[in-house]
């Protein structure tokens, strides 16, 4: 039953391919970039590393990079999606055959990130149903590793399993399978008008209530104090570029992806602006509140803000907690913002990471959405289920999440550039055709951004990374768990993007001007 | 606060959301033709 059902979905698919999806509407698309672009790293990761680099003079670096790299790297996904108008594997098999194994080196990227990322947003909604009674308890550290998540004594493969983790991620995959079933505009656009300003609204409560807390200001002191010091240092250069690299969700495709669904008169440019600057200004939203809150922490146990500050899961999961229960007034209420905030936050980043794999795929095979999300999300959420829920399933996390980022995001986006800049010089191209559609075109400076100053950043991001790599095993994990779990899965990545990029794509799939965008088709 | 730590928040908050907000007028001025309306 299942199989004709496939078949028959997959024969439905020959008319779905001829008209491509689009969105309804340029609001649904930019909320739907802005979704996937603010994440959790907006909330944990952003104001620490603003605090550890330099506080209010990092905002210079961070503006510099953001306008610099990030933006026109936007811009590029932009164009690069909706000039070829295809999945990344697609597009780039129009632009020239051989960087297709770039668009596939993504998709394997983003399949990684999509099993373990769920994890943490699983963990949030239970975090949620948990600020209700303030579950925790007294001490949220032995709660969080002891009690929920039972870790294993040392890093390692699957031993057992977790059912209050394993539950809550059934429940996240179903309802991002879900959105996904009901295709771009109906599940992802809307899911994005509802869950983004409802995650902005939740933030923004969150902020006033912890501005208003006592020793509120000694955290935003922290947070703001300018060291201008740091502005002569080049880690505090990398820290700004990795951090909008990293927050603005570009480099492996999925923003390829969001805009190959864009109608032919797009402001490209423009979207690009308002994605950029929305992340950020999100990102300042999440500093305020998360340094105010620690801000109160200090000040309520005496110690100084660097005793307690702190990013990643520690901050989520061990020190909230703690606030949360020291608040004077409803701290219920606190917690299910703060956690019902990271839990929409990452659903948004969650669907477009599976929805980048499930176009590749329905482009490749010509295949209906149903059966491609089936496939793709089914098989992700199977790894997902069967490896994350387990008491090694944080370990797992960890190694995987520090060298995807590290090795795997920042490797394929320098490929990227570097092949579209220096091997096809393709840039010149791009940037006439943005221009076509963009209120404010883009100058000469554009190509010099993307040609120079983000290859230079990403790769010294990557050496930055490596220096570190080669002096100590990642979080002391020992040899052997790190070369599967890291190293292997990163090559493994390079080494399925290559393979998957070798047999040839039907013709009539892989002509360089899509059907729909032929002169023909225009006006 | 200090008030080096006051300027630079008033500073980040400014240029940051100023330029979401800008960027949001700039493009509600050149509404994309109609093929684009809901």
């Amino acid at each position: 039953m299942e199989l004709s059902a496939g078949v028959g979905a997959v024969l439905n698919g020959e008319q779905a391919m001829s008209q491509r999806e689009q969105w309804g509407t340029r609001a649904g698309f930019i909320l739907a970039a802005v979704g996937s672009a603010i994440g959790l790293g907006n909330i944990w990761r952003f104001p620490y590393v603003t605090y550890e680099n330099g506080g209010g003079a990092f905002i210079v670096p961070y503006l510099v990079a953001l306008l610099t790299a990030g933006i026109p790297l936007l811009v590029l996904e932009y164009t690069i999606g909706h000039k070829y108008r295809g999945s990344a594997p697609l597009s780039f098999y129009r632009m020239s055959r051989p960087v297709s194994a770039i668009g596939w080196w993504q998709a394997a990227v983003c399949f990684v990130i999509a099993v373990y990322y769920p994890l943490i947003i699983a963990w949030a909604l239970r975090y949620t149903g948990f600020s209700l009674s303030l579950g925790w308890g007294n001490d949220p550290d032995a709660f969080l590793f002891e009690n929920f998540l039972n870790v294993a004594e040392e890093p390692g493969f699957v031993s057992s399993y977790v059912g209050g983790v394993f539950w809550p991620l059934v429940i996240v995959w179903v309802i991002v399978l879900g959105l996904l079933l009901l295709g771009v505009h109906n599940g992802i656009e809307r899911a994005n008008k509802v869950f983004i300003p409802l995650l902005v609204l939740m933030f923004g409560v969150l902020v006033v209530r912890a501005i208003t807390l006592d020793g509120a200001s000694l955290g935003l002191d922290a947070l703001f104090a300018p060291d201008w010091s740091a502005l002569g240092n080049g880690t505090v250069w990398v820290a700004a570029y990795g951090q909008v690299f990293f927050s603005l969700s570009v480099g492996f495709g999925v923003m390829v992806t969001y805009a190959s669904y864009l109608r032919r008169r797009s402001d490209l440019t423009g979207s690009a602006v308002v994605a950029g600057f929305a992340n950020s200004s999100f990102e300042i939203l999440a500093g305020i509140g998360v340094f105010a809150t620690i801000g109160f922490l200090a000040a309520s146990s005496g110690v100084g803000i660097g005793e307690v500050a702190t990013d990643g899961l520690g901050l989520a999961f061990v020190a909230f907690p703690t606030i949360i229960s020291t608040l004077p007034t409803a701290p219920e209420l606190f917690g299910v913002l703060f956690f019902g905030s990271l839990v929409l936050a990452g659903l948004t980043s969650l669907i477009s990471l599976v929805q980048m794999i499930v176009a590749a795929i329905e482009d490749r095979f010509n295949m209906a959405r149903t059966p491609a999300v089936l496939l793709v999300g089914g098989g992700a959420a199977a790894v997902s289920l069967l490896l994350l829920p387990t008491r090694e399933g944080l370990y797992i996390l960890d190694s995987a999440d520090h060298f995807i980022n590290a090795y795997g995001i920042v490797a394929v986006a320098l490929a990227l550039v570097i092949a579209v800049a220096w091997v096809l010089r393709r840039l010149e191209p791009l940037r006439a055709h943005a221009n076509e559609t963009s209120a404010v075109p883009l100058g000469r400076w554009w190509l010099f951004m993307l040609g120079v100053v983000t290859p230079v950043m990403l790769g010294w991001i990557l050496l930055d990374s490596l220096r570190t790599e080669l002096a100590e095993n990642y979080e002391g994990y020992p040899t052997v768990f790190l070369l599967v779990t890291g190293g292997g899965v990163v090559v493994g990545a390079l080494v399925i993007g290559i393979l998957a990029a070798l047999p040839r794509w039907p013709e009539d799939r892989a002509a360089e001007e899509p059907v729909a965008w032929s002169r023909a088709g225009r006006g | 606060m200090s008030g080096e730590a006051v300027i630079m928040m008033i500073v980040a908050i400014i240029v940051v959301w100023g330029g979401l907000v800008a960027g949001v007028v700039a493009l509600h001025r050149h509404p994309d033709e109609p093929e684009d309306a809901d």
